[in-house]
């Protein structure tokens, strides 16, 4: 017999477990499964090929390309936006004048669509005429085509998600700074520590709890950011800005290859489960959480 | 009362003013604490004695002022540079380092040497008893412990000046109690000057050599407890010590307290009369009042009476079982009643004082 409490906590979690299983569990599943057969095709049905798809993907270059792009760019955005970020927070959480104005400036990227992002800095990198030529023209420096170069597209996007990030995750430094007690500056100041020492021993320790946070959110975002690709170069020149969620999305709904997405949304996940274990692993352990 | 081998250095505030725009938290604060000496700045809050240690401490500037510790002028020196060490009402303790790293830190910030520190935290441990809880973060200590661990900070900077501001606020009655004697004990056994701030005047009367008691930015009185207690400068300190604080008695154009009749206190009007509850005992004669309520507590009974336009609370020997409505008669010394304007506050000499 069914007690009635368990009937009316189930009705309550329907709604949220409804949704939840709709689009979060069920399609994850289906991912999976999906790995695992071949495209259909008109009257073909999908049939079942095992891990044959994660085969073929070890012979795909450009899957290694975006794979490759794919690091680079976590690698040089999540230390950058991070570091800015906590640099922006430390500044404007000092006594400045203006400095409502100065946070509104830093957070203003955040609010904005990364479409209208992207549209920005597409003219920021236009050559001749964009800022940076611009700029660039004031030091004598002849005419770059930033986007059309495989050399410079990559750092161009880099750059794009820095300043797009930064403002976000400055946000929650900023919110910790301000939760910490002040009289523990005093104390220190009274100890006589110097203000370096004093960040380094105490206000970087009390805000690891929120570098890890920010840290996961970093790297999620570093793989799941890709609208001013879409926007700016569309993977190109050569796939030099190919990333591993832009190429599914032309896998899936530019080749209709369902199954090869599918496969590739899996090796995406078990990237992102893999290193969010190592972030609370690693990190998690050193945390002091209050 | 300085100890013999005294460590400590003696404070000086100079006309020491601090304001914030028009408010004005401290107007014009002189003050002498002698080196090694045990100085309380009493007050109810709003009353400037926290702005006063923090200007000590140099976590505040004075608007306009002076500041000496050990007769050199720190009024412009940083906080680490005056030589004081300083326990909060928070205790400030790090809460992601050890309860040993904690008390080191400032040693270690100020490159004091491994074994230089190794002694200092073996004897700050000892004295405190504090050894168990080397390997604890604060967050796994209870208060009193974290008092101590608070404590042991403030010792180990070895400074000649030590600052509290309200360090057993936040404990119970009966740690309060211990902690006070302990505080005490300490400071006379190292010698150092205490400047130490609190609202409670218990606290003030059991450890202080000088009770500095503040009032809206300004010092009402500055004299060792007995002299506080015994001859108040003011109506505001006769009624801010003692429990329970002395009666303040309005007293009619002809010396007798007003709407009671009785005995003259003391002639000329607009006057207050002040007696300590302790001062009364019921007689025959003395001043006629109702009883409205009596609280039992073992040794003696503090009995509420009213007396004319007047409330006088009376601490009674053993248990004086008295209904409300009693009428009584209390009556007291002439040497124990002090006389007080009403208008200002100030205590008006009495012939036999």
């Amino acid at each position: 017999m069914i007690r009635r409490e368990t009937w009316q906590a189930w009705a309550l979690l329907l709604p949220a477990l409804l949704l939840l299983v709709a689009f979060t569990h069920w399609p994850a599943v289906a991912t999976l499964i999906d790995s695992l057969y071949t495209t259909p095709r008109g009257s073909r049905p999908p049939r079942f090929i095992g891990l044959e798809n994660f085969a073929s993907l070890l012979d795909d270059r450009v899957f290694w390309t975006a794979l490759r792009n794919n690091f680079i760019y976590a690698a040089a955005t999540i230390p950058a936006s991070v570091i800015l970020a906590l640099l922006m927070a430390l500044a404007v959480n000092t006594a400045l004048p203006g400095r409502p104005l100065l946070r509104m400036a830093y957070f203003t990227p955040t609010m904005l669509p990364m479409i209208a992002v992207a549209n920005i800095w597409l003219f920021f990198f236009t050559p001749d005429y964009g800022l940076f030529d611009q700029v660039a023209g004031l030091f004598g420096l002849g005419r770059h085509n930033w986007l059309g170069d495989s050399a410079t597209a990559l750092p161009a996007m880099i750059v794009v998600a820095v300043w797009k990030e930064a403002g976000f995750f400055m946000i929650f430094y900023l919110a910790a700074l301000q939760a910490m007690p002040p009289d523990l500056r005093e104390a220190a100041d009274l100890e006589g520590s110097s203000r370096w020492n004093f960040f380094r021993r105490v206000t970087l320790p009390l805000l690891m709890p929120t570098t890890l946070f920010v840290l996961v959110n970093a790297v999620i975002n570093a793989f799941r950011l890709v609208d001013h690709v879409v926007v700016m170069t569309r993977g190109g020149p050569d796939n030099a800005t190919t990333l591993l969620l832009y190429y599914i999305y032309e896998t899936g709904f530019r080749f209709w290859d369902t199954a090869m997405a599918a496969t590739l949304t899996v090796v995406l996940l078990v990237l992102l489960a893999a290193l969010a274990w190592l972030q609370f692993g690693v990190l998690g352990r050193r945390v002091h959480y209050r | 009362m300085s100890t013999t081998q005294s460590t400590g250095a003696e404070v000086r505030l100079i006309d020491v003013t601090r304001s914030w725009g028009s408010v004005t938290a401290l107007g014009g604060v002189s003050l002498h604490v002698r080196a090694g000496s045990f100085c309380v700045l009493l007050g109810p809050s709003g009353c400037g004695k926290t702005t006063c240690l923090r200007i000590v401490a140099g976590l505040d500037s004075a608007t306009s002022g002076r500041v000496e510790i050990g007769g050199r002028d720190v009024t412009a020196l940083p906080p680490a540079a005056r030589g004081v060490a300083m326990v909060f009402q928070s205790y400030a303790l790090f809460p992601h380092l050890t309860v040993e790293e904690n008390i080191l830190f400032g040693l270690k910030a100020r490159s004091v040497p491994a074994p230089e520190r190794g002694r200092r935290l073996a004897r700050a441990v000892e004295t405190l008893g504090i050894g168990q809880l080397l390997a604890r973060r604060p967050g796994q200590l209870s208060g009193g412990q974290q008092q101590r661990v608070a404590l042991g900070r403030a010792i180990v900077a070895e400074a000649p000046v030590c600052l509290m501001d309200e360090p057993l606020s936040n404990l119970d009655a009966q740690l309060r109690a211990e902690m006070r004697a302990e505080i005490l004990g300490l400071q006379r056994r190292l010698g150092i000057t205490m400047l130490y701030v609190t609202h409670d005047q218990t606290e003030a009367m059991a450890m202080a050599d000088q009770v500095v008691l503040l009032r809206g930015g300004h010092i009402e009185q500055d004299a060792p407890p007995a002299e506080l207690y015994a001859r108040p400068a003011t109506s505001f300190a006769a009624g801010f010590v003692g429990t329970p604080p002395m009666n303040l008695l309005k007293l009619a154009p002809d010396g007798t307290v007003a709407g009671a009749g009785g005995p003259v206190l003391g002639e000329g009007g607009a006057r207050l009369a002040g007696i300590r509850p302790e001062a009364l005992r019921v007689g025959e004669t003395g001043i006629p009042v109702r009883v409205t309520h009596a609280e039992y507590l073992g040794a003696d009974t503090v009995v509420a009476c009213q007396a004319g336009e007047s409330r006088v609370l009376a601490r009674l020997p053993g248990r004086a079982a008295l209904a409300a409505g009693t009428p009584l008669h209390l009556a007291a010394d002439p040497a124990d009643i002090h006389l007080f304007d009403a208008e200002t506050g100030a205590r008006i000499a009495t012939r036999d004082r």
